[in-house]
């Protein structure tokens, strides 16, 4: 058991952990019966994601993508490839950070929403749990 | 059967699949990886390019801002069109202006943070903090170029300060400062403030979004220093939207879409 965390899960923490999160928003969004409680569970899911992404942009020794000092002539011409890499080295990937700062954002107005409809629904059907809710819109007359 | 069973199963199957291929991931911090360097055998990935060239292709120190409002400037501009559309969204869903709804919610309680005894302590407090949060939310704002910081963040810190208002008095308080007339402006001036950098260009002849033209406008020596300049116009625009958006949510959720009343 030790040995396998040892060898297996340490060197891959990161996406264990993603996993794992994944996996528990997942579970809440297909078994919970409460809406607020899939919301949570979207909302976890999310921040797998996020977590997955900016994990997947982490180098060893590296600081943040911003250049403290201005690079001097060496990296402006298209240098060869493998200086370039050298240099690039020293930073972190900031492309998963681009999309990720978006998608957190978004995520916000997207749980916004989300949360809306479910005034909405608790308005006109004074539950927010699945099974009642089918049951009460199976009981409303066909024309309405 | 327990539907709650075969949900069960399906996440431990999942979880299963995806832990199994694991191990065919890079390893964590490795810059090597295919993300950071791109495939072997193949082209490099395009974050060498950026982290070497976004310096002398807009003069921004923090390469994030660069590659988020200049490299990826349409992606980064739906984004802001998809918070504008949330917004809208949530307006559409829980906005109500009609008489008979509005006369059901309670009239608020009397208070303000200059008024009312029993908030002293909050009001006080808030007072103190806003100002405070909304500096440095237009300094993150700001200083998105030479450091951590931009549109996004400084948006949301901004929004955050009026939702203090909110939570500290009242939402007539908060509305009274900033109103829903304001806030869907904004709103709408941000994205268009956006589209508009983006319509400049090809007025002069070039490509949506293409910065680089607008020296001529800014009269800026070259065309790395348009692209600084549009880059902070751009972060100004997300700024509003994303502000505007997040606070119209947080007062039409928190007043189930009257704006009376609220928390």
């Amino acid at each position: 058991m030790v040995e396998f965390f040892l060898n297996t899960v340490k060197p891959n923490f990161n996406y264990w952990v993603y996993v794992i999160l994944m996996m528990v928003g997942l579970w809440s969004l297909i078994a919970k019966n409460n809406l607020i409680k899939k919301i949570m569970g979207l909302a976890i899911f999310q921040t797998a994601i996020i977590l997955f992404y900016v994990s997947l942009g982490v180098k060893d020794g590296a600081t943040i993508p911003v250049l403290e000092q201005v690079p001097v002539e060496a990296a402006g011409t298209v240098a060869a490839a493998s200086t370039a890499g050298a240099f690039a080295d020293g930073f972190a990937n900031p492309v998963p950070h681009v999309l990720m700062l978006t998608a957190i954002v978004v995520g916000v107005a997207t749980l916004g929403v989300a949360l809306a409809l479910c005034q909405t629904i608790f308005k006109e059907f004074d539950t927010l749990e699945e099974d009642e809710l089918l049951r009460k819109i199976k009981a409303l007359p066909d024309d309405v | 059967m327990n539907p709650k069973f075969f949900a069960s199963l399906a996440v431990v199957i999942t979880g299963f699949v995806l832990l199994y291929g694991v191990s065919d991931f890079p390893g964590f911090g490795d810059p090597r990886s295919p993300a950071n360097a791109g495939v072997e055998g193949g082209s490099p990935s395009a974050s060498l390019h950026y982290i070497n060239e976004a310096y002398h292709d807009t003069k921004v120190p923090n390469i994030v801002t660069a590659v988020l409002a200049d490299y990826r400037g349409y992606d980064t501009m739906f984004e802001t069109v998809v918070i504008f559309a949330a917004g809208m969204a949530i307006f559409a869903i829980l906005r109500c202006v009609r008489k008979d709804e509005e006369a059901v919610v309670a009239p608020p309680a009397k208070s303000s943070i200059d008024g009312d005894h029993n908030r002293i302590i909050v009001g006080m407090t808030c007072r103190i903090i806003i100002p405070v949060v909304q500096i440095f939310g237009l300094y993150v704002i700001a200083h998105g170029h030479p450091s951590p910081g931009g549109g996004f963040q400084g948006g949301v810190i901004l929004a955050a300060s009026f939702i203090l208002v909110a939570l500290g008095s009242n939402l007539e308080d908060a509305l009274s400062r900033f109103s829903e007339k304001n806030y869907l402006t904004l709103a709408s001036l941000g994205v268009i403030i956006y589209a508009g950098f983006g319509v400049l260009p090809q007025v002069l002849g070039r490509n949506f979004l293409d910065y680089g033209v607008l020296q001529k406008l800014f009269l800026t020596d070259g065309p790395e220093m348009a692209r600084y300049h549009s880059i902070l116009g751009v972060e100004i625009g997300v700024a509003l939207t994303v502000m505007s958006i997040l606070f119209a949510i947080f007062a039409n959720l928190s007043s189930r879409g009257t704006l009376k009343g609220g928390l």
